[in-house]
C-alpha cells in the first residue's frame, strides 16, 4: 500500500514528540487504543491558565505510519485552540488532511478519542464536569 | 554500490535464476509443442523436456520419476494431496490430523472437508513452532487416514521432526503428506528417509518461475492414489489434467537441479549472513527471536521488536528494504499473524514482528545496509513509543486497563 506524501512526511518528521508533565493541573492527558489492536496513542495538552487556550500538545504512539500521522497533526491543530474548540476537531478533517485509505480511517478515529479523552482529563482536573461523547463507531 | 532497493522476501517468492530463464526460453517459441501430442516432432520435444525435468525435480527429494505429478503450484498440490487422499481413502476413515501453523492452503483445505463430513485434529505447535511429538500419537485413531504436516514454516522457518512424525504416522497406518514449499532445495529433503508419501513443492520459491509445482505420489510401500480434482484429458497419469506447462516445468526442473548442487553453497552463505543479522538485531534490548532457533531453515530469520508496532517499523524503510511483517494493520481485521499467536506470543510482540528472507543473491553489503536501517527504525520509533515510556518507567503495560477497541 502506498502512502500519501503527507502521511509520510509527518511519519519522517513527526511535529511535537514528548511526554508532558502529567501530573500538573494545566496538563491533559489521553490515552486510547490497546496494545493487541496495534496502536496505542497517547495525546496530552497542556492549558494556558490566563487565556483559556491550548499552548502546548504532544504526543507518543504506538502504532503503523498512519497511527503516526494522524497523532502528529492532532497536536499541530491543537495549539491555539481552546479546549471546546479543540473537541470539535472531526476525525474525517484528519482523514481528508493526510488523505487516509479506508483500511486507515481507525488511526482518525483513534487521534478523535485521544484529544477528547485529554481534555476530559483536564476537565476532571479543573472541577469541570467530563463530556459526554458519543461511542465511536469505527473501531 | 549498492542497489536499492534490497529484496528479504524470499519467503515470499524469489528471482528466477537466470540459468533457469535461459533452459526455459527455448519452450516458448522454437518447442512450443503440447507434450500430449504424441505423433509429431513438436509434441515429442515438449515430451521428451518435460520428462527431462521430471527427473530434475524427483532427483532433489530422492524420489522416481514417475511419482512425480505436475501442478499449478504449492496451493495446488496441497489441494490435491488432502481432498484427493480424503477421496481415495473414504472407506479406510475420514480423520485428518494437522497442526495449527500451516499455510492456509492446508488450514482451508481441511476446513473445507470438515463440511463434507472429515474429522480434522489441528494439533497446538509448542513455543518453539514444532509440534509435540506424544500429541501426535495421542491424536492417532483407528479412522487417521493421514497426518499433514508442514516440512518448514513459512513465517518462522522452523523445521519439523519429519521423520520422528512419519514414523508415528506409519505405526498407526496412516499416510504422510508434507508442504515442504519453504524447505525444498534450501535443505536435504528425501521422501524415502523422511517416510513422506506425499510432498507438496513449488518452482518459485527456489528461483523457478511462478505458476508451476509439483505433488510427490509415492509409488511403492505403500503404492498411494488420490482421486483427481481436475477432471479432463487425463494428463499426469490420471492425477491431474491440463495441459503441461512446459516452459514453467522445464525452468523447474532446472531450478531443482541448480538447488540441488548448490544447496551446501547456498545454505552456508544465506545462513552466514542470516546469522549476522540474528546477532545485530538480538543485541538491541527488548528483541526476540519467534521459532526454534536450531531447528530452521538457514535463510529465515523472524524477530519481533517489542514496544514498537511492525507496520509502522516496516515504514521507515519499505522504499529500500522488501521485509514481512507479522503485523496484518493493514488488513480489515487487524489481527496479527496467526503463527506467531499459536507459539503463545502475545498480540503486542505478534504485532511488532519482522521476518527476514535472505537467499541465494543476498549481499553482505545488503545485510549492513539492513542491521543499520532497521535498527535506527526501531530505536526511533521507541523514542515516539508510549509503551516504550512505560517500560522503561517500569510500569506492567499488562497493568493498564485498555480500553475495549
Amino acid at each position: 500500500m502506498a502512502y500519501s506524501d503527507k502521511v509520510l512526511d509527518h511519519y519522517n518528521n513527526p511535529q511535537n514528540v514528548g511526554t508532558l508533565d502529567k501530573s500538573k493541573s494545566t496538563v491533559g492527558t489521553g490515552l486510547v487504543g490497546a496494545p493487541e489492536c496495534g496502536d496505542v496513542m497517547r495525546l496530552q495538552i497542556e492549558v494556558d491558565d490566563a487565556t483559556g487556550l491550548i499552548k502546548d500538545a504532544k504526543f507518543k504512539t504506538f502504532g503503523c505510519g498512519s497511527a503516526i500521522a494522524s497523532s502528529s497533526l492532532a497536536t499541530e491543530w491543537l495549539k491555539g485552540k481552546s479546549i471546546d474548540e479543540a473537541i470539535k476537531i472531526d476525525n474525517m478533517e484528519i482523514v481528508e488532511e493526510l488523505n487516509l485509505p479506508p483500511v486507515k480511517i481507525h488511526c482518525s478515529v483513534l487521534a478523535e478519542d485521544a484529544i477528547k479523552a485529554a481534555v476530559n482529563d483536564y476537565r476532571k482536573k479543573n472541577g469541570l464536569e467530563e463530556m459526554k461523547f458519543e461511542e465511536s463507531l469505527v473501531h | 554500490m549498492l542497489q536499492l532497493p534490497i529484496y528479504l522476501d524470499h519467503n515470499a517468492t524469489t528471482p528466477c535464476d537466470p540459468r533457469v530463464v535461459d533452459a526455459m526460453i527455448p519452450y516458448f517459441t522454437q518447442s512450443f509443442g503440447n507434450a500430449a501430442s504424441r505423433n509429431h516432432p513438436f509434441g515429442w520435444q515438449a515430451e521428451e523436456a518435460v520428462d527431462y525435468a521430471r527427473e530434475q525435480v524427483a532427483k532433489l527429494i530422492g524420489a522416481d520419476a514417475k511419482e512425480i505429478i505436475f501442478t499449478s503450484g504449492a496451493t495446488e498440490a496441497d489441494n490435491l494431496a488432502i481432498k484427493g487422499v480424503f477421496e481415495m481413502y473414504a472407506q479406510k476413515g475420514n480423520h485428518i490430523i494437522t497442526c495449527n501453523i500451516e499455510h492456509k492452503a492446508v488450514l482451508d483445505t481441511c476446513k473445507h472437508l470438515e463440511k463434507l463430513g472429515a474429522e480434522v485434529t489441528y494439533l497446538k505447535v509448542m513455543e518453539n513452532g514444532l509440534i509435540n511429538l506424544e500429541e501426535l500419537e495421542a491424536a492417532m485413531r483407528p479412522t487417521t487416514i493421514l497426518v499433514a504436516i508442514m516440512y518448514a514454516n513459512n513465517e518462522i522457518g522452523t523445521v519439523m521432526p519429519m521423520k520422528e512424525i512419519s514414523q508415528i504416522a506409519k505405526k498407526h497406518g496412516a499416510l504422510v503428506f508434507s508442504d515442504a514449499t519453504q524447505a525444498v532445495g534450501k535443505i536435504p529433503v528425501d521422501v524415502n528417509k523422511d517416510g513422506i508419501d506425499l510432498l507438496a513443492m513449488t518452482a518459485h520459491k527456489m528461483y523457478g518461475p511462478k505458476g508451476v509445482g509439483a505433488l510427490y505420489v509415492r509409488r511403492k510401500n505403500p503404492r498411494v492414489k488420490v482421486t483427481a480434482q481436475m477432471d479432463g484429458g487425463g494428463h499426469e497419469r490420471g492425477m491431474r489434467s491440463g495441459t503441461l506447462n512446459v516452459p514453467g516445468i522445464v525452468g523447474f526442473g532446472k531450478a531443482c537441479e541448480l538447488c540441488m548442487n548448490e544447496m551446501e553453497k547456498d545454505a552456508a552463505h544465506t545462513s552466514r549472513l542470516r546469522d549476522k543479522l540474528d546477532t545485530a538485531f538480538l543485541s538491541l534490548e527488548e528483541a526476540y527471536l519467534n521459532g526454534d532457533k536450531e531447528h530452521r531453515l538457514p535463510h529465515v530469520s523472524n524477530i519481533s521488536f517489542k514496544y514498537v508496532e511492525g507496520e509502522g517499523l516496516l515504514m521507515g524503510f519499505n522504499k529500500n528494504i522488501a521485509l514481512s511483517s507479522g503485523s496484518a494493520c493493514t488488513s480489515a481485521s487487524l489481527e496479527p499473524s496467526y503463527v506467531l499467536k499459536a507459539l503463545g506470543l502475545g498480540d503486542d510482540l505478534a504485532h511488532s514482528s519482522l521476518r527476514f528472507g535472505l537467499g541465494r543473491y543476498t549481499t553482505e553489503e545488503q545485510i549492513d545496509y539492513t542491521i543499520d536501517k532497521v535498527s535506527t527504525t526501531v530505536l526511533k520509533l521507541r523514542e515516539m513509543s508510549p509503551l516504550w515510556e512505560m517500560y522503561k518507567e517500569g510500569i506492567d503495560i499488562n497493568s493498564i486497563e485498555w480500553a475495549a477497541h
